[in-house]
């Protein structure tokens, strides 16, 4: 490979710098739209370079650089509002934007809701969340470790192709401003790497993956053990049967149980409540998880994927429970949707940031052992799930459970029910907690639920 | 099939100087600036390489609780530089149109190269295709105030048709997103897309059961088109009655039986059972399980269906696609055999085939691959009405929500969000949202009647892979299959 490019040396880090040039950016913004006749105005500008190589069947595939800007600008004038974003953040394209989004609010229509937090509620003193991590890794590196990711997936003949393997390095700066002075932000960095292969036995293919993702490249998984896991996924499906149409208890994966409280979350984010599209509107103080579970979020954990030390709307972020108990405790709100249902901002602006479940000391195998007869469910496909009514149904693929252990795999099925029932009916969650990612949680154990297959 | 009301005229040359005074003017950049990047990008040893420059301009109007209260608008505008060399590629972006960084971005890419043959500076020459959509600004059609005033009825249209509507959100889109692309094989193309789309989801409430409806449309037409021969008011009423339809859905059944899917949108069914899977990247790498079937019957001998980047106006349609290549109308399958794979220029090349139009990519900072337009089904002689009363027991489903497909194992799922139970040829009442999952080849194997009612969906489909979305259309007659897995509880 040559190094005619100097892009390597650029993406070891986000400097200090760049961080007080988008400061600088931000505030230009908000002085602008005053300028313009905004009566109030955010902005939210980022700025990120990341490097992706993957390789495959041994050989580069493809080798980017990524460079991502992003400006966003909201504007108030009187309750009415408008929003705007470009890709360019040169000051004659945040005049333009800044413009944009005025002509728009000078159109919409007024909502009381709208509007800043209030001055004295803003984030200050902000936490170090220790998120940047750059790393020093040269496009050569990348393809190395690539490799060796891959070739250690590839040992077994059964694996017969590759999708391919994935090193990707990332670091980028956010800054969000508004016109009460706020403008602060911060750095981070996300390094990941990923490898997807397919396996063929009596003329039928399986793909399967996996991947590992972290703010610091030094606790990331060895690219072998990454390729070896992807392998043992891939190879575990060959031979997949298709289960009859039963009622069965199921074991959700680490990987999958992530998306299940995935559903919860944005069953209790304000947008899904004030738009009244979410079946658990109105159940603040009941009993919607079993008593053993709380589920909290830990925004300011060290490191953590979702790690924020103020949300979209420039208010703290905070330790807090939204399940205690197994009772539904608290809302995932932002200052928009709070201000709809009239109550407090949860600190909830742009989501949720590091869920975590509490848990009992059994493994995946022991969950296995305790549902004794079921499905442990490693995938679900499709888009089956209607939070307004909480109805689901999803396509799956996994292993039958006979008498406590993994007897085969199993695809092409459905499982469906209710999702109130499906937490209701939580049986037991593992000790095997998957980190990665906002939601960190283990294997969920569920009551029976409708399998549909041959 | 209904087409676009836009006639266009415009021509390949025309195109390429409202593109050039757009990308390339500003930035101080001729045809020869862009020949001179891509002989520098000609390193030994390279292929192929292409410069994309786009500008590309959105807008989104919401309304919500009776009241446009938010609206967006959002401008994107970069170049992005690809260089092949055999299967690999290198790829560099910027969102600056600025011959430094061009020529930075090129280096990078270049970076992919190792050693090879020395390359020929390219020749470029405008591609000539037919104009499918007139080359206009849609945000500029109309003033704001008509926008919003377009919400404001259709809001008022959904409250009044019921009074079990509770709640009802509008939105109104449009994109006029202008390109152009010069490739080292001579390629220098443009385009300028107009996209526009309606939608209209409302909440429906009685005796404590809430449910869903929605329903939308556009193209690559103007707003005036979603008013016209009203289709908004049609798509409003289709919302509501959807949702009233789902507050007396029964649990759908669970298990294996025959399907009847409705003309149009279920046409989602071909996309994810067949489209994926014959994209010719998945085929050059042999991840598909349709890549060592050519020629092969993997469907019944009812099913030909076609990959049509030609229809006028359609949301899926485009004059050229984003390596300048003009779309094609591909068969995929022919009578039950597979005859096509829908191919990028990389692609094409490496596994000997000829470039279909259907390299896409979602933006300048994205790569190109193959990707679907319109996908749909050529209509077959049965009566749709005979089509349902042939079921003794199963399900007839008209409306669908999204899918997915895993290509290698050919598994797919698709949900339904509107569906009846059928008895003795009868419908005998709604069924609440199930997702139907099958194996691509046997599930279209299993295709045992097509209806003569060929339709296209109204212009709402997203299609995502690898992290990219582009707007495609689907389309298919009434058509029964004779075994499919039904998601439901009961």
């Amino acid at each position: 490979m040559t190094s005619s490019n100097n892009h390597s040396a650029t993406l070891a880090a986000i400097e200090p710098d760049r961080l007080e040039t988008l400061r600088h950016k931000a505030r230009f913004v908000i002085e602008e739209a005053a300028r313009q006749g905004a009566d109030a105005a955010e902005a939210a500008i980022s700025a990120g370079e990341g490097l992706s190589v993957t390789v495959r069947l041994g050989e580069i595939e493809t080798l980017e650089f990524n460079r991502d800007r992003s400006v966003v600008v909201t504007v108030f004038v009187g309750q009415c509002k408008g929003s705007a974003s470009s890709s360019d953040d040169a000051e004659d394209s945040l005049r333009e934007t800044v413009a944009a989004a005025l002509a728009i609010a000078r159109q919409t229509g007024a909502d009381p809701h709208n509007g800043l937090a209030a001055a004295d509620a803003l984030a200050r003193d902000l936490p170090d969340l220790d998120l940047h991590h750059p790393w020093s890794l040269t496009p050569e590196q990348a393809i190395d470790m690539a490799l060796a990711c891959e070739n250690a997936g590839r040992r077994d003949a059964r694996i017969v192709n590759s999708e391919g393997a994935t090193v990707s390095s990332h670091a980028g700066a956010r800054i969000y401003a508004n016109s009460h002075g706020f403008c602060d932000g911060w750095r981070s960095t996300q390094h990941s790497l990923s490898c997807v292969l397919v396996a063929e036995q009596d003329g039928a293919m399986q793909r399967d993956y996996w991947y590992d993702s972290q703010r610091d490249p030094a606790v990331l998984q060895a690219p072998e053990a990454v390729g070896e896991r992807a392998a043992q996924r891939t190879l575990a499906r060959l031979g997949a049967a298709r289960p009859g149409t039963a009622e069965l208890p199921v074991l959700f994966a680490p990987e999958v149980a992530k998306g299940l409280i995935g559903h919860f979350v944005s069953a209790i984010s304000g947008g899904a409540l004030y738009r009244k599209a979410s079946f658990l509107r109105d159940r603040i103080g009941s009993q919607v998880f079993p008593e053993w579970l709380t589920i909290r979020e830990r925004p300011h954990l060290p490191r953590g994927s979702a790690s924020a030390p103020f949300d979209s709307d420039g208010l703290p972020t905070r330790e807090q429970a939204f399940v205690q108990d197994g009772v539904l405790v608290s809302y995932a709100l932002g200052l928009y949707a709070s201000r709809r249902l009239g109550l407090e901002p949860t600190g909830n602006g742009g989501g949720v940031r590091n869920l975590t479940l509490t848990h009992g000391d059994e493994d995946q195998a022991a969950l296995c052992q305790r549902m004794g007869e079921g499905i442990l469910i490693t995938e679900v496909m499709g888009q089956g799930v209607n939070l307004v009514t909480g109805d689901y149904s999803r396509g799956a693929s996994g292993f039958r459970v006979e008498q406590g252990r993994i007897a085969g795999p199993l695809e092409e099925f459905t499982i469906a029910g209710h999702l109130g029932e499906m937490f209701a009916g939580l049986q037991a969650a593992g000790n095997d907690v998957d980190r990665r990612g906002n939601i960190h949680c283990g294997s969920l154990l569920l009551s029976p639920m409708k399998i549909a297959g041959v | 099939m209904t087409s676009a009301t836009t006639t266009a005229t415009t021509s390949a040359s025309d195109l390429i100087g409202t593109a050039q005074e757009l990308l390339l003017v500003p930035a101080g950049l001729d045809t020869q600036g862009l020949t001179r990047l891509l002989d520098g990008a000609l390193a030994p040893g390279v292929d192929y390489a292409d410069l994309y420059f786009q500008h590309s301009r959105h807008e989104g109007w919401v309304l919500e609780d009776g009241v446009v209260r938010d609206a967006s608008y959002n401008l994107e505008r970069g170049t992005g530089v690809r260089v092949i060399s055999g299967e690999r590629t290198g790829f560099a972006y910027s969102d600056e149109i600025a011959l430094p960084a061009l020529q930075q971005a090129t280096r990078a890419a270049r970076a992919i190269v190792r050693q090879g043959s020395e390359g020929r500076t390219p020749v470029l020459a405008p591609v000539t295709s037919p104009s499918l959509y007139a080359a206009f600004d849609p945000l500029a059609t109309w003033q704001a105030p008509r926008k919003v005033a377009l919400l404001e009825r259709l809001d008022k249209l959904a409250r009044s048709l019921d009074p079990a509507v509770t709640e009802v959100t509008v939105s109104l889109n449009a994109v006029h997103d202008v390109v152009l692309v010069a490739a080292t094989d001579g390629t220098l193309a443009a385009d300028v897309r107009p996209l526009v789309r309606l939608n209209v989801s409302v909440l429906a409430e009685r005796n404590g059961r809430r449910e869903r409806g929605s329903a939308g449309g556009g193209g690559r037409v103007d707003y005036d088109w979603l008013e016209a021969e009203g289709r908004a008011e049609h798509w409003t009423r289709e919302a509501v009655r959807q949702a009233l339809v789902n507050l007396e859905a029964q649990p759908a059944p669970a298990g294996t039986m025959p399907v009847v899917l409705g003309p149009g949108w279920p046409g989602v069914l071909l996309h994810e059972a067949v489209g994926h899977g014959l994209e010719g990247d998945f085929n050059r790498k042999g991840t598909s399980m349709f890549a060592r079937r050519f020629g092969e019957q993997v469907a019944s001998p009812l099913c030909t269906v076609v990959d049509d980047g030609t229809l006028p106006g359609r949301r899926g349609s485009l004059n050229v696609d984003d390596e300048g290549t003009p779309t094609h109308c591909t068969t995929l399958i022919e009578k039950g055999r597979l005859t096509g794979f829908m191919q990028d220029k990389m692609n094409a090349r490496l596994s000997g085939f000829a470039p279909t139009g259907n390299g896409r990519r979602e933006s300048y900072a994205h790569l190109p691959m193959p990707r679907m337009t319109n996908t749909y089904m050529l209509p077959g002689e049965s009566d749709p009405e005979e089509i349902i009363a042939s079921l003794d027991r199963g399900i007839y489903a008209v409306n669908f929500g999204g899918g997915q497909v895993d290509i290698t194992s050919g598994r797919f799922v698709f949900s339904t969000s509107e569906a009846y139970l059928v008895e003795k040829g009868r419908i005998v009442a709604p069924v609440r949202g199930a997702t139907l999952i099958g194996s691509g080849a046997e599930v279209m194997q299993q295709i045992s009647m097509v209806g003569n009612d060929l339709a296209l969906d109204s212009g709402i489909g997203v299609c995502g892979k690898e992290g990219q979305s582009v707007p495609v259309g689907v389309g298919q007659p009434t058509l029964r299959v004779d075994a499919l897995t039904v998601g439901g509880t009961a």
